[in-house]
């Protein structure tokens, strides 16, 4: 079953303005339980816009929101339960921490649950170990962190809620490169330990070409496409028109491809380019046999 | 939404009165001021709606945008206008036990609140036709001579308009934030007054500290521009008074004094 539906969904800002701007319109998708989905798509297309109203923090204009099989707007006092179960980190998570150590900060979200103070003990340090935080740093202060440490206790305070979705507003944004691979496996060992259906907005196609299993491409307010990472990156041409692109690597190969090369052109991670290459020299060694 | 609210509502244009030096328009919303308190009778008022007329017509502002700014003091005008008609002593035209209205007491009520009415529309000409640096640069200008008195005029203006510049990314940064934690639950819409402001928490502190560091970083880029206050600056935009200014202040000089006239000279009219 889908654990994710929308239909006709389409959002407005400012309505009746001179501002009035439709930020997603007439989006329908079904993401399945315990996919790995990238979202990607030019800045303003309505990703965040998209991503806010599968919790529940922005109300549709039109459309509706199915999470879990239940219309999420049919009781609207009850919209704070889908919020605990659609987990949101949104863009420089950082700036949203406030308490005065970092094990209260990530406490937020469970306490606000109703759990028990021994519930909220055990999901706080099971967080701090899915985002790779030593124990030690339960009693810090969050402001004497690094950036990195600091976004780790930000996307923690999310995961201990223990949602069934997990979406992440492009988690690596202005990190250094150790950081950004960091978060990204620990997402994707969450992702691998727990079955929860993640979705991660991303402009780096490298990395959604080697973590998603699916890929959204929003453009201009609408879906473009919704399909597996192969079949998306193969349509280069298009993706490259609207601003987009695919993986460097795949780029390597359509022009070794292009050149008269016997690769395929269907490489999307540096891995598969180690293998196809592997492939193709192997072969020819053999022909020289 | 938090964001929906306008603050320096400045509506962009290229009218004559948009072009206007920003000092003249200062001084001459004062003097309509004066002109609009010295009005005593309805024909009085007929030359302030006149001078609103002309006004907003050159200034191509919708007419919908200037009733909009009226909107939010209407509970206000109709609470005084009411006082004044209940308590205004004279000639009953109406009575339920205690209470009576009286002749004069409605005629100053209308009175009342065509003034307030008309106090607003013209102030908001000013901020509607004025970019908000330009007016803080106006009233930079325009106390200039406090400077003998020692009083730090261009400072003063110098805080207005970063103020003012910061208003609008502190709505967005609150508005983010707010969301960030109502994804983990924070409930700020229900439970009793103290629950509420305990709720705000999460929210403040970190709009606290983005503060902060926006305010450590704007002045350290100041100084990397050698900014040193007002000793000795110069500027970029000179502010000139052209002849735009001319026309409009002969304009509405003619209109105080054909108030101040009309008050002399037609003092029988209500
Ligand atoms: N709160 C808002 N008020 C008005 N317009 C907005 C708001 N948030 C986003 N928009 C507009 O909606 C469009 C989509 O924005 P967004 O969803 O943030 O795109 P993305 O995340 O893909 O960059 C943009 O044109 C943006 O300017
Ligand atoms: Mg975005």
């Amino acid at each position: 079953m889908a654990i994710i539906k929308t239909e006709h969904l389409s959002h407005v800002y400012s309505p009746g303005t001179p501002f009035e701007k439709t930020a997603i319109g007439d989006v329908n998708l079904e993401i399945e339980q315990g996919d790995f989905v990238g979202v990607i798509g030019h800045t303003g297309s309505g990703k965040s816009t998209l991503i806010q109203h599968l919790n529940g923090l922005l109300e549709p204009t039109s459309g509706k929101v199915w999470v879990d099989g239940k219309d999420i707007w049919e009781n609207k006092k009850q919209i704070r339960q889908v919020r605990f179960l659609v987990g949101m980190v949104f863009q420089y998570p950082e700036y949203q921490l406030f308490e005065e150590t970092v094990f209260r900060d990530i406490a937020f979200g469970p306490t606000n649950m109703g759990l028990s103070e021994e519930e909220i003990k055990q999901s706080v340090l099971e967080a701090m170990e899915f985002v790779g935080l030593d124990p030690s740093y339960a009693d810090k202060s969050p402001f004497d962190l690094s950036g990195g440490q600091k976004r780790r206790v930000a996307i923690a305070g999310v995961i201990a809620m223990r949602p069934k979705v997990l979406i992440l507003d492009e988690p690596t944004a202005g990190l250094d490169p150790k950081g950004r691979d960091m978060i990204l496996n620990q997402i994707k060992s969450y992702h691998e330990k727990t079955g929860s259906t993640i979705l991660l907005v991303s402009h780096s196609m490298e990395d959604i070409a080697k973590f998603a299993k699916k890929v959204l491409v929003i453009n201009q307010s609408k879906v473009f496409a919704y399909d597996t990472v192969e079949k998306v990156f193969s349509r280069r041409e298009e993706l490259i028109e609207m601003g987009l692109n695919i993986p460097q690597i795949s780029n390597v190969f359509h022009t070794l491809a292009q050149k008269g090369y016997p690769v395929s052109e269907r490489v999307y991670t540096v891995q598969a380019a180690k293998e196809e290459l592997l492939r193709v020299l192997r072969e020819r060694g053999a022909a020289h046999d | 939404m938090i964001r929906d609210i306008t603050l320096g509502q400045f509506f962009p244009g290229q009218s004559p009165v948009h072009r206007m030096d920003p000092r003249m328009k200062v001084l001459l919303t004062i003097v309509y001021i004066i002109l609009l308190f010295s009005v005593g009778n309805w024909l009085g008022f007929l030359v302030v709606i006149l001078f609103l007329a002309v006004s907003i017509g050159i200034s191509k502002i919708p007419f919908k945008l200037m009733i909009k700014g009226v909107k939010p003091i209407i509970p206000l005008i109709v609470f005084t206008s009411i006082l004044n008609m209940f308590f205004v002593a004279g000639d009953p035209i109406f009575k339920i036990g205690f209470f009576k209205i009286t002749i004069e007491g409605v005629v100053l009520a209308a009175k009342m609140a065509f003034r307030i009415v008309a106090l607003i529309v013209g102030t908001s000409l000013l901020t509607y036709t004025t970019s908000p640096i330009a007016l803080t640069d106006a009233i930079e200008s325009l106390l200039k001579p406090l400077k003998k008195v020692k009083f730090p005029v261009h400072e003063m203006a110098m805080m207005m308009s970063i103020a003012l510049r910061f208003i609008p990314t502190l709505i967005e940064e609150t508005d983010k934030i707010m969301s960030a934690q109502k994804a983990r639950g924070a409930d700020l819409e229900s439970g009793s007054l103290m629950q509420r402001a305990k709720a705000l928490v999460p929210i403040l502190i970190p709009l606290f500290i983005s503060a902060f560091r926006r305010a450590e970083e704007l002045a350290l880029a100041m100084e990397c521009r050698c900014y040193q206050g007002g000793e000795g600056r110069t500027r970029m935009r000179q502010l000139k008074y052209g002849r735009l200014d001319l026309y409009a202040a002969i304009f509405s000089l003619l209109c105080l004094v054909g108030v101040i006239l009309i008050n002399l000279f037609a003092p029988v009219i209500p």
